[in-house]
């Protein structure tokens, strides 16, 4: 006789996870009890949200699901940003959450949440645990399906008196839902059709996103472009799938893409999305997107397809064994002209910024950081601006080494994250690139890195501002800065506090101390490089504070709605 | 190549589901989420215990609902899912409808009545209810004619379907 809480730490183990994050409450004291004996490396976070982007950035750097465990009513509350993150990017998590006993569910009992009505837009799929002998079973399938098709987060929310109860059941052998019915081979009639439409293309572009990681098929993407000589641009979640250093990368397309990127984009007269479904952010005006291309689409999950841009050629399968079977069809194919082309925008329109500055730019630290990682450190971004200069400056050639959250755009991801790739990857330089706003969010994680001996690298962007939202208000609200400034100086009127502010509000070179980590600020150009060398060498938490230019911009911008033919360089 | 022609109608969407609870929160936000509404749903077991059917009628563009339809589709929870309207398919609805009734018009009603196969199952001093099984247009039709009684009640059980073959 097993209780369901020991039931639930066995399953855990069975399914091959050693490290899990969390932190308990009343509803879940029993599965921290059996915890205390288990075979795991527990990590006590200080947030919810901080447990499910540690768990995230765990499974982003390995590719296994992540394993987080929160109490019921808040903990699950806080655990919801986190789901919903994972579930917009596809990554395989699972959270355990306690739930007040089953007699008291629907009674307002303390710290009572209709967790899996809350999470249930947010997952892949979510359980609230009935009986005691539901529990090996259950969280066996939990663990399958966030790994299945298109992988995603699952939530198993467990009443305290389920865990309390005994039982003899036990769970072995396969998984096996009639629900779950994901196609790994594509159709052979698709996959031939698609073959021959790449065959006889005369301007053809791969469309990687975020599949080709989690399919891990880029040594089949590359296989494949460089025998079909077909440009490759990578879209956030696809960044890694195909290496920058190719000289058939075109780097990232979209609202803040190349003009190589996008101007292949509106050229082509075939686009193959492998594993990228086509977001909002990489597509601007859907009417106007490759207009005169034929459109493919290779996916695992049926319902990418057509979703936005409606597509002529569609392949449902796994991207690893479609791109096998491609790479066997297809033929070399003379396309100099177009890809001397391509080179061209590439040579001529590469991501830049003024390199005749004197004050310390965003981009330079992130082409400094490039330089000393020599392109082989895990990256984890929170977001905003420096987001998108993490995808511009910074060389990428493996997958999993560039770690964001793409769908929902979750501030305060970096961090936590950061410290789940770390707990992975201990031996690998992981370097999560903040911005002072992003990194208040969730700074409380940093002891973690500290009690777990992570050595992090966390260099924060520091240019006093939410930076991306102040230069939509630069650049479409007519320079009206309204609630952006996180500097003391040059704030809107209404939004005055301290008479005598501080220079650093706050210090984060104190705040890392306080924090038990090395604090550093940089604020100028020379220091860069040795801070950073300086932060790998120590082998322990570093925040690198970077005192930057306040309003650089983010260029090229395709603006809201517009076409991807039309790229600002700068403001007009 | 891209189409943004919108055709709304209405779509009868069927799906396998087990039979466990929280499908139907699933299945339903997952449609409502879209803000569009669910015209009617019905729900009910089938010859395996373990599963239900449930025929949803909704409103809708084309392409949103294949859209709709392939994310029913991954749901862990749902088995296999249809648009009917894709194909060919019978439908039934049934109705239960109080009209009012004098003595003056209820031999007018229950002449209507039988004209479409409809049975009496109540009668009072003032109202009748009458019980209509038929395809769904059909039973719209009916309760048209009933309007000028004046209806008192209805209840439809919402729209039931099933490929033709
Ligand atoms: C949780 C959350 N709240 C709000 C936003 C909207 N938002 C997007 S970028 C951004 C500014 C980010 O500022 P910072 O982290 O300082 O980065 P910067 O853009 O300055 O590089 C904001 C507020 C968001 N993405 N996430």
């Amino acid at each position: 006789m097993r209780t369901g809480a020991k039931c639930v730490v066995d399953a855990i183990r069975d399914a091959g996870v050693k490290t899990v994050f969390g932190l308990p409450g009343g509803t879940v004291l029993d599965i921290f009890a059996e915890l205390y004996h288990a075979p795991f490396e527990f990590f006590l976070v200080r947030h919810e949200q901080g447990a499910t982007h540690m768990a995230d950035g765990y499974a982003r750097a390995t590719g296994k699901p992540g394993c987080c465990i929160v109490t019921s009513g808040p903990g699950a509350t806080n655990a919801v940003t986190g789901l919903a993150t994972a579930n917009m990017d596809g990554i395989p998590m699972v959270c355990i959450s306690g739930q007040v006993p089953s007699s008291m569910i629907g009674n307002d009992a303390f710290q009572e949440a209709d967790t899996v009505g809350i999470t249930r837009a947010v997952t892949k799929h979510n359980y609230l645990v009935r009986r005691t002998d539901d529990i090996p079973a259950i969280i066996a399938e939990a663990f399958q399906i966030a790994k299945s098709g298109r992988p995603g987060p699952v939530l198993v929310d467990i009443p305290k008196d389920v865990q309390r109860g005994k039982t003899e059941a036990t769970f072995s052998g396969t998984v096996n839902r009639r629900g779950m019915k994901p196609i790994y081979e594509g159709q052979p009639r698709q996959i031939a059709k698609l073959a021959k439409a790449m065959n006889s293309a005369r301007k053809p572009v791969i469309l990687a996103g975020g599949g080709v990681i989690a399919g891990g098929a880029s040594a089949e993407l590359t296989a494949l472009a460089r025998k079909a000589k077909i440009p490759v641009t990578t879209t956030l979640m696809g960044i890694g799938g195909f290496p920058d250093t190719d000289p058939l990368a075109l780097r990232m397309p979209g609202m803040h893409g190349s003009v190589a990127a996008n101007s292949a984009i509106s050229e082509c007269d075939l686009i193959i999305s492998v594993g990228a479904r086509f977001d909002d952010r990489v597509t601007g005006k859907i009417s106007e997107f490759a207009p005169h291309a034929i459109k493919a689409h290779i996916d695992i999950d049926p319902s990418a397809i057509s979703k936005s841009v409606v597509v002529d050629l569609p392949v449902i399968g796994h991207v690893k064994p479609v791109l096998r079977e491609l790479i066997k069809l297809i033929e070399p194919a003379d396309r100099r002209e177009w890809l001397a082309r391509c080179r061209k925008w590439c040579t001529e329109s590469p991501f830049a910024y003024d390199a005749k500055e004197t004050q310390l730019l965003p981009q330079f630290v992130i082409e400094k950081i490039s330089e000393v990682t020599r392109g082989d450190a895990i990256i984890v971004t929170d977001v905003g601006q420096h987001q998108m200069w993490a995808a511009h400056f910074y060389q990428y050639t493996k997958p999993r080494t560039f770690i964001s959250s793409g769908g929902l755009g979750t501030m305060g991801f970096g961090l936590p994250a950061a410290i789940g790739a770390q707990a992975a990857c201990r031996n690998r330089n992981v370097v999560t690139i903040a911005g002072d706003g992003s990194i208040q969010m969730n700074f409380q994680e940093l002891v973690v890195a500290v009690e777990h001996d992570l050595p992090i690298t966390v260099v924060i962007l520091n240019n006093g501002y939410l930076g991306m939202v102040r230069q939509w208000q630069e650049m479409f609200y007519r320079k009206e800065y309204s609630a952006v400034r996180l500097a003391q100086n040059d704030r809107a009127r209404n939004e005055k506090i301290a008479e005598r502010p501080p220079a650093y509000l706050p210090d984060f070179v104190k705040l890392a101390e306080a924090h038990g980590a090395v604090g550093m600020r940089v604020t100028r150009k020379n220091e860069v490089t040795s801070a950073l060398r300086k932060s790998f060498a120590i082998r322990r938490p570093v925040v690198v504070e970077c005192i930057v230019k306040p309003d650089e911009n983010v260029y090229p911008m395709v603006p809201p709605g517009a076409s991807l033919t039309e790229m600002l360089q700068s403001i007009a | 190549m891209n189409s943004n022609n919108q055709h709304i109608r209405k779509h009868i969407i069927t799906a396998l589901v087990e039979n466990q609870p929280g499908v139907l929160a699933r299945i339903v936000g997952l449609i409502s989420g879209r803000g569009y509404n669910i015209e009617s749903l019905n729900v009910g077991p089938t010859q395996d215990s373990t599963v239900s059917r449930l025929t949803m009628l909704v409103p809708g563009d084309d392409r949103v609902l294949e859209q709709v339809t392939k994310q029913l589709d991954k749901l862990v929870d749902v088995i296999k899912v249809t648009d009917l309207t894709r194909e060919t398919f019978l439908n039934r609805e049934c109705i239960l409808v109080r009209v009012a009734a004098t003595r003056k018009t209820r031999s007018e009603i229950i002449e209507l009545a039988d004209v479409f196969g409809c049975q009496v199952i109540a009668v009072r001093a003032n109202s009748m209810v009458l019980q209509l099984v038929g395809e769904q247009d059909i039973v719209t039709d009916f309760l048209e004619l009933m309007k000028p009684f004046r209806i008192l009640d209805v209840s439809r059980s919402g729209v039931i379907a099933m490929a033709s073959e």
